[in-house]
């Protein structure tokens, strides 16, 4: 579909998929409620450093970094990986192919359109964190907000492009469902998302920064609490959208060598 | 309008025994067998001709309806549909053409198919009257004012398939795949299902490929047939010439005004049934005349119709020729 064709018909998409997310609804606050590991990881990070400071983390900036974790975590996701491996075994894959639209636009609006009911969530964890934490708790100037939004919409790219190209895996594996647990494993160790990254040793830390997985979540966390002056965000943002480019070339090539493979079972 | 030159579709397949030894085994060594799907196939299609496509289960329909619609790449072979590629899968491609399947479903589950009917018409870039104007003609033709509010999980089988075929149509596609749309319908909307299909072919001129199992979808929507079997195209042409080729022996169908004995009936014919003051009798296409001549004559006949045999027999006959051909030529020569 042309980029102006497809421009055109994203408010409806969007309105459709916001329609579709209001209509789960309810297995959407049952996912939320999968999500709160980073609550679980704040009370215990808040005993360890009741006594003494951990790093730059005293007990409020731990509630600050797993708040924003928490709601940050509400956007920055996608499950396209686990839905390309159900409509490609199923064979429903089909019926978005005959669409004169890509699939993958209609995976990333589907997610997209899901957003105002993920930041009826978020927004309202954020607001708490700044009555528990105070003014300290987000950024103060306006432009550290711009690279907030942007650092978040980088953070879903990367959970979203991975989750295409691991997904698109499943055109030459029989399920890539392996795949993507083995990604969130990883996920889970180097993302941030069960502690701060600056927490671990140097030597780890320069590993995790050449990986994708501190995009997604620790950056976006990282800018919501206004840990980083300019420069440092903007070299962070920089190397986010660098994953993005990665990963989106990743994603493509792979979708579109897979696609080829398709056969289309069942009817 | 769609020519097909020589197409293949070849799939390679894992294949491995049960058992947990075999599973074992195919741990370190998988082996593989082709399934040719499609062998070699090729036929024409004119703008605006309704064909059937006929086969037993495992033919190799759907997958070149498939192809057709762009899905599948063809492992060998050269395709084009109305001057397009199917399998580069072109914008302009696209926006000219649909597959329904009775088996999937494009409807958004849990939302009303004004939805999706809203959807499609973003997708494909309608404009909003001729939007309009076809929503209107479908909502009227289908009769489904009273659906498209409800959610399609909500929706009957029968609703649902109604609603599907609308959403289908909402880009005016000039070539339409249709496999298996009657599948799991009653008896009164598969009859509804079939004057839509012909209704929209004539009003649209759109060209029209049906994959049915049901010989009254074929029998009433395509004036010609292509029959596929074990991917092999085994027969091209007319669905009439079809059966007389097959079958060339006429039914003659007596209501009896009484009962009357078997011996009285088999002199006429062969007794396909004869029960409950029915008879069907099997004859010669040429023997027709004489045969309804003794029969006034000779026995008390209410009402009597000539028919083809149905079609039903008449393609089981054709698959099982054609298995008993490949049967005879896979067997060895007798030295």
């Amino acid at each position: 579909m042309s980029a102006r064709t497809t421009l055109r018909a994203f408010p409806t998409l969007l309105r459709v998929g916001f329609a579709e997310a209001v209509a789960y609804r309810a297995e959407m606050l049952i996912w939320v409620l999968s999500t709160t590991m980073p609550l679980v990881n704040m009370v215990l990070w808040m005993a360890v450093s009741r006594e003494a400071p951990v790093g730059r983390f005293g007990e409020a900036d731990f509630v600050s970094y797993f708040l924003a974790t928490f709601a940050v975590r509400q956007l920055a996701t996608s499950w396209a990986a686990w839905l390309i491996n159900w409509e490609v075994k199923q064979g429903t894959l089909a019926m978005r192919l005959l669409r004169p639209i890509s699939p993958l636009w209609a995976y990333a609006v589907e997610s997209i359109a899901a957003f105002p009911m993920r930041l009826m969530v978020a927004v309202p964890v954020m607001l708490l964190s700044v009555a528990l934490v105070g003014q300290k708790a987000v950024p103060q100037h306006a432009w550290q907000w711009g690279f907030v939004v942007l650092s978040v919409i980088g953070g879903w790219a990367v959970a979203f492009l991975a989750n295409v190209a691991i997904g698109a895996l499943c055109f030459f594996l029989e399920s890539s469902q392996k795949v993507l647990e083995v990604w969130l494993v990883l996920f889970f160790v180097c993302s941030g998302y069960m502690y701060p990254v600056e927490l671990l040793p140097p030597t780890l830390r320069t590993i995790i920064d050449w990986l994708p997985f501190r995009y997604q979540i620790g950056v976006p966390v990282e800018m919501l609490t206004g840990a980083y002056g300019w420069e440092e965000s903007l070299r962070l943002l920089a190397a986010q959208w660098a994953w993005v480019a990665v990963l989106g070339a990743l994603a493509a090539v792979t979708w579109k060598q897979g696609v080829r493979r398709f056969a289309a079972f069942g009817g | 309008m769609i020519s097909v030159r020589g197409l293949r579709k070849h799939y390679k397949v894992h294949k491995r025994p049960p058992g947990l030894k075999a599973a074992l085994r195919s741990l370190v060594h998988r082996s593989y067998t082709t399934v040719k799907a499609v062998d070699g196939i090729s036929f024409d299609i004119r703008p605006g001709e309704r064909v059937g496509f006929l086969g037993p289960n495992g033919a190799g329909k759907t997958t070149t309806l498939k192809v057709l619609s762009g899905l599948l790449y063809p492992s060998d072979g050269e395709v084009t549909v109305d001057g397009h590629v199917p399998q580069k899968r072109e914008e302009a491609f696209l926006k000219k053409i649909m597959l329904v399947m009775g088996q999937k479903q494009q409807l958004l589950w849990d939302l009303p198919p004004a939805e999706t009917f809203e959807l499609n018409r973003a997708i494909y870039d309608v404009p909003q009257a001729q939007y309009k104007k076809t929503m209107s003609d479908l909502i009227e033709l289908l009769e489904i004012g009273d659906l498209i509010g409800k959610p399609t999980r909500q929706l009957s089988l029968g609703e649902r398939m109604k609603c599907e075929l609308a959403a289908a149509l909402i880009h005016q596609p000039r070539v339409l795949f249709l496999d298996e749309p009657t599948i799991g319908l009653d008896v009164a909307m598969q009859a509804t299902m079939r004057t839509f299909i012909k209704e929209y072919n004539e009003k649209y001129g759109a060209t029209l490929i049906l994959t049915s199992h049901y010989m009254d979808d074929v029998a009433a929507l395509c004036p010609r047939v292509i029959v596929i079997d074990k991917g092999l195209l085994s027969y091209d042409g007319g669905l009439d010439a079809l059966v007389q080729r097959v079958r060339p022996e006429k039914r003659v169908v007596l209501r009896l005004s009484e009962e009357v004995d078997a011996g009285r009936l088999s002199p006429l014919g062969r007794v396909v049934t004869h029960e409950s003051g029915t008879a069907v009798l099997q004859v010669q296409q040429e023997a027709v005349n004489a045969t309804i001549t003794r029969a006034l004559s000779t026995l008390p006949v209410m009402d009597l119709t000539v028919e083809n045999a149905p079609l039903e027999e008449v393609m089981s006959e054709l698959f099982a020729e054609s298995k008993a051909r490949r049967t005879a030529a896979s067997e060895p020569v007798p030295a």
